[in-house]
């Protein structure tokens, strides 16, 4: 290997090779998906993120789980739920609606959460993540832990009140929250120049008075590189950092759409970019990971999503009558009579 | 033993708590230093220090959404509306996010959202609210609204030890006329969705909450002197979730009820109660029951016009009568 170079930002050939795992088996799942879904197994909508596994995986890698460092994903960041330990089997039982989903088939695709893993799922409002965010690095602060909270939010997102006020809050409170705006072009049909008057998103960072950034969000390593920075500066105490990714959306909002939206050519130039497609490339002329090696990554992940899917495909949906529970920490108690008396 | 008012009650409660558990700490609009726009945390910054005094900016989705965060990681926080009227503005996070976390995340969010209700103060309509209605019908809060210097204290402190997120709506206009005997030494805890009795009586009841329970004991106190009737009248106090078992109660014993809240009456928290009465205790009836609630306009600032729309003393004296008459 005497052609090998140095690799960027202190990361090992062995995490280089595990960002590659990452980004592969999110591709790979969401393509398992896509099969379930036509398959109709997939009981509500499908979303991808083609095109966007490198922030999503590049941004995670850059916390630190040992730390017990949390992040907030938006829909397009299941790879930054596989980086904080996210199983694709509960991913995949989340789809499906399965009685062993993590939320026992209350929610939907990846809305769900492990605060001991680090990663809280988000609601369908956006924004509201942020000032959420906020309260959990409040109280990684109160209670003088020296943890960092991520939060994602996009060109769609940032246009909502609660991003404003939760920014504004955790810009106040110097808190330890790295905010990742993620330009992908569109929310939903939106294009960007809709949604917003500035040209970037980093452009917003002036406003609340914090640090912006800027990367390729194509390009994982640089997405680390930039995340990473943020994540020490949050860590020692210089508050908020936000990050515009440029990337970009290259399927529809959701699996329905058919993106009749989209100028011509711009899907094209777009897969042209291919994260991953990029990231091999690079690993290979670097000389930083062998063509063998990454062959057999991508058997593992699809031996690991074979023996996921065969794991939980025939599961049942749950209990019709689990749903009344858990509403509260006690049930009412008259409540829980009314239901049984009718079942008298 | 001291004489306290409402206020210093609530305050009192909210104190004992943030001495008594470091997890609880308070948020909101100017709440440190200035001490709360009614001055409910007048003194806390030096108590208990800025880090558990926190003033936010004007936002209150901010408030709720980070009380919720904190929640999450096992912390208690208070947050205060600095009118209760502004709770509309964290409307969407209390009901989308907050109300939903334990049911479909299994993420407990023990918050605490307060904040001065009420009118019978020419405050206007932004000053004036009383939000109960537009939350009893979302799974996941709790709502409590205390009448009485007791209360204000027992519900403070039941409502930041609750595991769930809970509404506590004061009402100001009882902030500083209520007062009442209550020991320091005594650890007062009201406990969530149970009624009480204020004033016992036979011949019919008055279901009623906050400030509009004075108002009903006036009327049941003129009632007894003008007209020999006997009207018991019920504080609910815990509004989400209803003490049923306390209203059924009350239906067999007067068979004869009449609902007074101070709120509009449309879709207000009298319906609901009427409906449940319909359908748990129909047979008990002896009348339809009546409602007496605030007409169905935003409130007006004007004394003659607050007076008219607001439920008065005279009102509840005449729908008792025809109660009675039936």
């Amino acid at each position: 290997m005497g052609s090998e170079r140095p690799i960027p930002a202190g990361l090992s050939r062995a995490q280089l090779h595990e960002l590659y795992y990452l980004m592969r088996l999110t591709r790979s799942l969401e393509e398992k998906l896509v099969n379930l879904y036509r398959q109709t197994k997939v009981i509500g909508g499908l979303f991808r993120s083609l095109g966007q596994e490198a922030d999503a995986v590049g941004t995670a890698f850059a916390l630190d789980r040992s730390k017990g460092d949390i992040l907030s994903p938006l829909i397009r960041n299941l790879g930054s739920m596989l980086v904080q330990g996210a199983t694709p089997l509960e991913v995949l039982r989340q789809y499906m609606a399965k009685a062993e989903s993590p939320t026992r088939g209350r929610e939907l695709n990846i809305h769900f959460n492990d605060l001991g893993r680090g990663f809280i799922g988000q609601i369908s409002h956006l924004g509201d993540m942020v000032p959420v965010m906020a309260g959990i690095t409040l109280s990684f602060r109160m209670r003088r832990e020296p943890r960092v909270g991520l939060v994602y939010v996009g060109d769609g997102a940032m246009s909502t009140g609660a991003f404003h006020e939760g920014m504004n809050f955790a810009a106040v409170q110097r808190l330890p929250l790295v905010v990742i705006a993620e330009n992908n072009g569109y929310a939903y049909s939106t294009p960007m120049d809709k949604q917003t008057a500035v040209k970037f998103l980093v452009e917003k960072a002036a406003g609340y008075g914090v640090p912006g950034e800027q990367a390729d969000g194509n390009d994982v390593l640089a997405v680390y590189q930039v995340t990473r920075k943020a994540v020490d500066r949050a860590r020692a105490g210089g508050g908020v950092t936000l990050i515009e990714l440029l990337t970009y959306r290259r399927k529809g909002h959701a699996e329905h759409d058919n993106q009749s939206y989209v100028p011509d050519g711009e899907l094209e130039a777009w897969a042209a970019k291919d994260p991953l497609d990029r990231y091999v490339r690079q690993l290979t002329q670097e000389a930083w990971a062998e063509p063998a090696e990454l062959t057999a990554i991508d058997e593992r992940v699809h031996q690991e999503l074979d023996t996921a899917v065969a794991a939980c495909e025939h599961e049942p949906l749950p209990d019709p009558a689990s749903a009344l529970d858990g509403v509260l920490a006690a049930p009412p108690r008259a409540e829980l009579e009314w239901y049984r008396s009718l079942d008298a | 033993m001291p004489e306290v008012t409402y206020l210093e009650a609530l305050r009192d409660g909210l104190a004992e708590e943030l001495a008594r558990d470091e997890r609880v700490f308070v948020l909101g609009e100017d709440v440190g230093d200035y001490g709360g726009a009614f001055k409910v945390t007048e003194g806390f910054v030096k108590r208990f220090g800025a880090e558990r005094v926190i003033d936010t900016p004007i936002a209150e989705t901010a408030i709720v959404g980070a009380a919720a965060g904190a929640a999450h990681m096992g912390l208690r926080p208070v947050c205060e509306m600095q009118f209760i009227d502004f709770i509309s503005c964290a409307y969407s996070i209390l009901t989308n996010y907050v109300a939903t976390a334990r049911y479909r995340a299994g993420l407990p969010t023990p918050i605490v959202v307060r904040g001065p209700a009420g009118g019978y103060v020419r405050g206007g309509p932004f000053h004036s609210q009383n939000p109960e209605a537009a939350f009893l019908h979302t799974p996941g809060l709790k709502i409590v609204a205390p009448a009485t210097a007791r209360d204000a204290k027992g519900l403070i402190k039941a409502a930041i030890r609750d595991d769930d997120p809970v509404l506590y709506f004061e009402h100001k206009y009882l902030y500083r006329r209520i007062k009442e005997n209550l020991s320091a030494d005594e650890e007062i805890l009201t406990p969530i969705g149970r009624a009480r009795v204020a004033r016992e009586g036979r011949d019919l009841t008055i279901l009623t909450w906050s400030a509009t329970l004075w108002k009903s004991l006036d009327a049941a106190e003129q009632l007894e002197r003008e007209d020999g009737l006997a009207v018991e009248v019920i504080d609910l106090r815990t509004l989400l979730p209803l003490d049923d078992e306390a209203i059924m109660a009350a239906v067999k014993r007067t068979n004869r009820v009449l609902i007074v809240h101070e709120d509009t009456r449309t879709g207000g928290v009298a319906g609901e109660i009427t409906a449940r009465i319909n359908e748990h205790a129909f047979e008990w009836l002896d009348a339809p029951v009546k409602r007496v609630c605030a007409h169905d306009v935003p409130l007006p600032y004007a004394p003659t016009l607050e007076d008219f729309v607001l439920p008065q003393t005279g009102d509840i004296v005449k729908a008792c009568r025809w109660l009675a008459a039936y």
